[in-house]
């Protein structure tokens, strides 16, 4: 099972919360926010003094501080459980964010299996969809810490509103490149079985394309960190040149990779030839530790390539 | 309580009366909100209950003008009941900020003046709509005016039925919580909310003992006399410094205003049926009159449903 034993990073790059210090040390404009969600950032109060505020478990609040300190020049950084920033508070995202366009980076803590045995209410699985539909809202999904890391730096730059994905994961697999909006990475390059992920499961989706490419499939896996700006290229190539493609996506059917994968071949006139979603479909997930929950909701390694394997059969 | 006509002066002494100035100011800040109210109308009740709250900030407490709009140091006005827009239009348009004739272009495709305010119009600070926004984007601004040692001071602008929105309340906790004693909020205490009044509906007295046990310095006023503005925004806290962290002593201050919705014009005055009117223009013209002191206007024009 390659969730419980990730590979271990040869790079000795800094993760989220080091990068973020790092980041807020050289650039005095960085403002580190939480919702009371500080336990993945807990080294920062310390270290950034004023500028880390706690606004106490008052979401809607945090983000229209977040939108006054950008409109006075600040790059803030706000951290919160993935379903309460995206849900409680998405109207001032929508509106204090989104309409003037201001640069805050929103890092949504345990988004979708992630959220392991919390219950429904804790299962951020529409965070995907509610973010892009707001204009001017970015939306990544690192698959892991490095990733992550590597996409704050960028996002601050772009000075933009971006929502993304937290996870604390060593690294998942060995990148060629460095993440980048509209950026799709190619981890495997084939033609006969396509596979999109973002997030957490790329990694369950590498270690599934290695088994199916050991039992002679032709697979191209294809991460995608970005997903609002995606890379309609990757995503265009692999749907018109693989004789199957999979969505993989710990996320509701509805809005999420795949409705974004049908929306861009139907804008660019493409015919789909055979696109097949991996999503929670009109439910929620059941509520257990994260191994129990990707095995029994079929997202693990092994039961990726069973799926897979039953659906190129069929 | 000024039960004065706003038109008239003081002859007695050869000099003009106090606050004479102003008077005349929110007289013609109404005159515009009036000839607002046609050609789709505007949300005319709440604009004329906070105009002398509007006129009375910028032209006795902001430390702002029409030159200072990129200052960092200029203080901050923030309307977070952004449906009285047409009284910081006329407010604006009045003290410089941009053309009178600008006025005109109320709802038209061609200006971005609609019912809510926004920034393309010199000296809106941020856009509101949706209650309950402001005061949350008000303490981030004052955090970085605290944050960088600035001498300015952020003001906003509550409806009183706005505070039945929980992140009102969220932002009291938290204003208080951060020491924000450069933040001052005022609530038009008009007593009705859109449809209805607000102790018919969701009460809200004893409304300053509520933000008192918030640990706001709390202040209360005649929202149309001036005499009672001045009093209420003067000993405004000055900031305290930050040293390394966060000083969670101070107060920010809140300013119950009491004012009545549709001031100026008793045909309109507490009266729930006209929040939001597109008159005719023969009412317009009555409406005038009516707010110089003559006969009440006849008025036909239902209410919109824009509520």
């Amino acid at each position: 099972m390659t969730t419980a034993t990730p590979q271990a990073s040869a790079t000795p790059a800094l993760g989220y919360p080091d990068t973020l210090r790092e980041l807020a040390e050289d650039d005095e404009r960085i403002v580190v926010l939480t919702a009371e969600n500080r336990a993945a950032i807990r080294s920062l109060p310390p270290l950034l003094g004023k500028r880390f505020i706690d606004v106490g478990i008052c979401e809607q609040t945090m983000i229209g501080v977040a939108a006054g300190l950008a409109l006075r020049g600040r790059r803030p950084v706000c951290h919160a459980l993935a379903t309460f920033l995206t849900l409680r508070a998405y109207e001032f995202i929508r509106d204090d964010l989104g309409i003037p366009n201001l640069p805050a980076v929103l890092v949504g803590g345990v988004p979708g299996f992630l959220s392991d045995a919390n219950g429904p209410t804790h299962q951020a699985i529409d965070d995907v969809s509610l973010m892009r539909t707001i204009p001017n809202v970015r939306v990544v999904c690192p698959a892991d810490d490095l990733e992550l890391a590597e996409a704050l730096g960028v996002a601050i730059t772009a000075g933009a509103p971006c929502y993304m994905r937290h996870i604390a994961f060593p690294p998942a697999f060995p990148r060629k490149k460095s993440f980048d909006f509209g950026q799709a990475e190619v981890l495997t390059d084939g033609d006969g079985i396509g596979i999109l992920s973002y997030g957490l499961l790329s990694r369950e989706c590498f270690a599934a394309a290695k088994t199916l490419s050991e039992r002679g499939h032709s697979v191209r896996l294809v991460h995608l960190a970005s997903l609002k700006p995606i890379d309609e290229a990757a995503v265009l190539d692999t749907i018109g040149q693989c004789k199957v493609t999979f969505t993989v996506e710990d996320h509701l059917l509805t809005g999420g990779l795949f409705s974004i994968v049908a929306e861009l071949c139907a804008r660019r006139g493409r015919a789909i030839p055979r696109l097949v979603p991996f999503a929670l479909e009109e439910r929620w997930f059941l509520p257990t530790l994260l191994k129990h929950v990707l095995d029994r909701e079929g997202f693990s390694a092994e039961k990726l390539v069973e799926r897979i394997e039953r659906t190129v059969v069929a | 309580m000024n039960t004065q006509p706003q038109t008239a002066p003081n002859h007695t002494s050869g000099t003009p009366a106090p606050y004479e100035d102003l008077r005349q100011l929110s007289l013609r800040v109404r005159e515009h909100i009036i000839r607002m109210a046609t050609d789709g109308g505007c949300f005319i009740g709440a604009s004329l209950s906070c105009t002398d709250i509007v006129t009375f900030l910028y032209s006795r407490v902001l430390r702002i003008t029409p030159e200072r709009l990129s200052d960092p140091d200029r203080d901050i006005f923030l309307l977070s009941k952004g449906h009285d827009v047409p009284a910081v239009y006329g407010t604006l348009a009045e003290l410089g900020y941009f053309p009178r004739e600008r006025l005109k272009n109320h709802l038209s495709p061609d200006d971005s003046m609609y019912w809510h305010p926004n920034r393309k119009i010199p000296g809106v600070e941020f856009h509101s709509g949706s209650l309950g926004h402001l005061l949350s984007v008000a303490i981030g601004i004052a955090m970085d005016i605290k944050m960088r040692g600035g001498p300015n001071r952020v003001f906003v602008v509550l409806g009183d039925g706005e505070c039945n929105e929980g992140s009102i309340w969220e932002g009291l906790l938290v204003a208080k919580a951060y020491g924000l004693d450069n933040l001052v909020a005022i609530v038009d205490r008009n007593e009705f909310q859109a449809n209805i009044r607000t102790e018919e509906l969701i009460p809200l007295e004893p409304f300053h003992s509520k933000f008192m046990a918030f640990g706001w310095d709390v202040k209360e006023c005649d929202g149309h006399d001036f005499s009672s503005l001045e009093q209420a925004f003067s000993n405004l806290p000055a900031a305290s410094p930050l040293s390394d962290g966060w000083d969670k002593a101070p107060r920010p201050t809140m300013v119950i205003a009491k004012t009545v919705r549709g001031k100026g014009l008793p045909s309109i005055e507490k009266r729930a049926d006209r929040w939001f009117v597109n008159f005719k223009p023969e009412e317009i013209a009555a409406l005038l009159q009516e707010l110089h002191g003559h006969a009440k206007a006849e008025l036909t024009s239902e209410t919109l449903m824009v509520r």
